[in-house]
């Protein structure tokens, strides 16, 4: 095991998968010469040439939708999107070429590609550079959706998107980009579909996917020090859901607070909450709860953004809602 | 090939008859609700989906295009009952009934689709030449789009890509005069799409795409270039005979204007060239008219005694491996009948 930053995790499943297989070849804005807008892809240009590393024009639908054709080829691209939130510009690439190619060619093509790139709220950057879309991907069937919440996972979820067969999104968190984490020294891939149980507990399960489980860990100290044992679930992947360990677990505690750091409609968290509620009827001895971002845009100011966000009191508050304990008001 | 070789004056007439046999059948099954949804008929184009293929070696190029696709799709030597059947929505069909009209698809014949989004095939176009330049396979894309896409920003970023990386890319921007039910000119800043191509240091060409062999010619001039990293673009002048798409009433055109470009019909033209060129012959031209009918009956005879995809089909095809599906849409289904029409 070595320490290493959720940053480098993704350098090193970039630079393991390039040294492994010559048809991966990386797309993007700032990912050559300046290193990466976060530096995830430090040093790589030099290694594989700029052949294999391009800068691209600020042209988002136009790199992507290069992406997915040579993909198409027999290429194994790996696109950066600066931010989630420019992928909007190449939503139609990802939902009608990306997702659609081996349906629509009745199984002839397939689009194994990886678009990759910071989700979610940041710090001090407004409504247009702190969204947490993940729902703009989880919907579309054709793709699949890891977040992965550890510098462990960040690389080996992304070893296993770039050898996927299929369009692979990824979710990280710029949040979490220096976050330190331990990492097998050893080559290792983390299958995408599986979720993590990051505490066993049996009061009440604590959910999440990406940055906000690290919330999660913080709100279960606090539960423990009050005589709650939670059980902290770790999703990783939203498309395919594991069900079974999210189950699982909910059959330990019969409670269950899910949290998403996006917006509440339509989003991961609130299709999570709704499987847990029909799926898990029998096993809850409560209603779901749901934290998730408040419905706003954000906003610029500091302590206006943290309030829109989940935070571990909101957490605290919801799981003591569920336990049916004392919960704060205001 | 010489252009004046026989062979090929009779290979580009057979490639347009058949087209134009084929689309005229396609609109009457749809008459006959044998065909639903969208169904986008090539008639009048014939020349530029021909002499472009023409002129392409299919063994190491890739063709992409809009959704008029059904004339690219006979020109890359996709069979004609396949294409039928996809239009009828059976299982036999190129893309097992799940594209239909605007989805045509066929790896083999390095035909990659039919696409339903207005100039979205350009970007993935690039990518596709990307790939070529990088594997060194000597090969070049053709994208076939319309004069409604070029407006796109696709369009637009796949051109600029296609430059800085000197991509083997052919775009060809079929002008058929009429996006949807709005003229070009009423929404195009230039009278001339070729001279966009100058905005991004590419060589463009204005060619008569009524005129099979002047198309061809344009082609081979274009792929050559592109061969050796100089993307090109084509305006490919020609017209609509038919709607938008089956559901279109043409108000928004004269039956004259309709009349009009019918006297400058690309089958036509190539034959008055054969004619001119010594190379005419009644009876071949006959034997060839046969021959596509009956490809074509053939083509509806096996559409429609195809079997529907089954129901369990609809969970294929959407990823590889063992298939998974977000609950509660993974209802277990048998193989009860299909719910497909026909």
């Amino acid at each position: 095991m070595s320490q290493l930053s959720y940053r480098d995790a993704l350098n090193r499943a970039l630079d393991e998968e390039m040294a492994r297989d010559d048809a991966v070849v990386l797309l993007g804005e700032e990912v050559a010469e300046y290193d990466g807008a976060y530096k995830v892809t430090r040093g790589l240009l030099g290694k594989y040439g700029a052949e294999r590393v391009l800068d691209t024009p600020i042209t988002e639908l136009g790199f992507t939708g290069l992406g997915v054709g040579a993909a198409m080829v027999g290429l194994k691209p790996v696109v950066e999107w600066m931010t989630h939130n420019f992928a909007l510009l190449a939503l139609d690439q990802v939902v009608n070429e990306a997702a659609k190619t081996r349906h629509m060619s009745g199984g002839q093509f397939n689009v194994p590609i990886v678009f990759r790139g910071p989700n979610g709220p940041a710090e001090y950057l407004s409504s247009q550079h702190s969204q947490a879309l993940a729902s703009y991907w989880a919907h579309v069937p054709g793709i699949k959706v890891v977040a992965p919440a550890f510098p462990a996972d960040a690389c080996g979820l992304l070893k296993s998107a770039i050898r996927d067969p299929d369009p692979v999104v990824v979710l990280e968190a710029e949040m979490l980009y220096g976050f330190k984490g331990e990492v097998p020294d050893e080559e290792f891939l983390v299958p995408i579909g599986q979720a993590a149980v990051l505490k066993s507990g049996r009061d009440v399960t604590l959910v999440s996917f990406g940055k906000p489980v690290h919330l999660l860990l913080q709100a279960a100290a606090e539960l423990a020090q009050e005589g709650v044992d939670a059980d902290v679930i770790d999703l990783r992947s939203l498309r395919p859901l594991d069900e079974t360990t999210l189950m699982a677990s909910v059959a330990r505690t019969g409670r269950a607070v899910v949290v998403d750091e996006s917006w509440p409609a339509a989003s991961v968290g609130a299709y999570v909450a709704h499987r847990i509620a029909t799926e898990g009827f029998d096993l809850l001895d409560a209603p779901v709860e749901f934290v998730s971002s408040e419905d706003v845009p954000m906003p610029y100011n500091h302590a206006l953004e943290l309030a829109v966000q989940p935070s571990v009191r909101k957490i605290v508050a919801a799981a003591k809602k569920a336990l049916y304990l004392e919960v704060p008001h205001g | 090939m010489n252009p004046s070789d026989a062979d090929l004056f009779w290979k580009l007439r057979a490639d347009m008859v058949l087209m134009r046999v084929f689309e005229e059948k396609a609109g009457q099954m749809y008459g006959l609700r044998k065909i639903g949804g969208f169904c986008h008929l090539y008639n009048g184009q014939e020349a530029v989906a021909a002499g472009v293929a023409s002129a392409m070696d299919y063994s190491k190029d890739y063709v992409l295009t809009g959704y008029r696709d059904h004339g690219h799709a006979l020109a890359a030597g996709m069979e004609p009952k396949t294409i039928m059947a996809e239009l009828y929505g059976k299982i036999t069909g190129c893309s097992r009934g799940k594209g239909g009209s605007m989805h045509l698809f066929d790896a083999q014949r390095h035909f990659l689709g039919g696409n339903g989004i207005v100039g979205a095939q350009i970007p993935v176009a690039a990518g596709v030449a990307f790939a070529q330049k990088y594997r060194k396979t000597g090969g070049a894309t053709v994208v076939f789009f319309g004069d409604g896409a070029i407006h796109q920003g696709a369009f637009h970023e796949a051109m600029n890509l296609a430059k800085i990386w000197k991509l083997p890319l052919v775009s060809v921007c079929e002008n058929n005069q009429w996006g949807m039910g709005t003229s070009w000119k009423r929404v195009s800043s230039v009278d001339d799409f070729s001279v966009m191509a100058t905005s991004y240091g590419m060589r463009g060409e204005l060619v008569d795409g009524m005129d099979v062999l002047e198309v061809r010619a344009a082609a081979l001039r274009a792929l050559a270039e592109a061969r050796e990293g100089r993307p090109v673009l084509i305006e490919a002048r020609t017209y609509r005979y038919k709607g938008h798409s089956m559901s279109d009433p043409q108000k928004y055109r004269t039956r004259d204007e309709v009349e009009e470009y019918k006297k400058q019909d690309p089958i036509l033209i190539l034959e008055h060239r054969m004619k001119e060129a010594g190379r005419w012959d009644d009876a071949k031209a006959e034997a060839q008219d046969r021959a596509a009918e009956e490809a074509t009956k053939e083509a509806v005879d096996f559409a429609e005694n195809s079997a529907a995809p089954a129901l369990h089909t609809l969970y294929e095809d959407v990823y590889a491996g063992e298939p998974f599906f977000m609950a509660p849409s993974a209802t277990p289904l048998n193989k009860e009948p299909s719910p497909c029409r026909s």
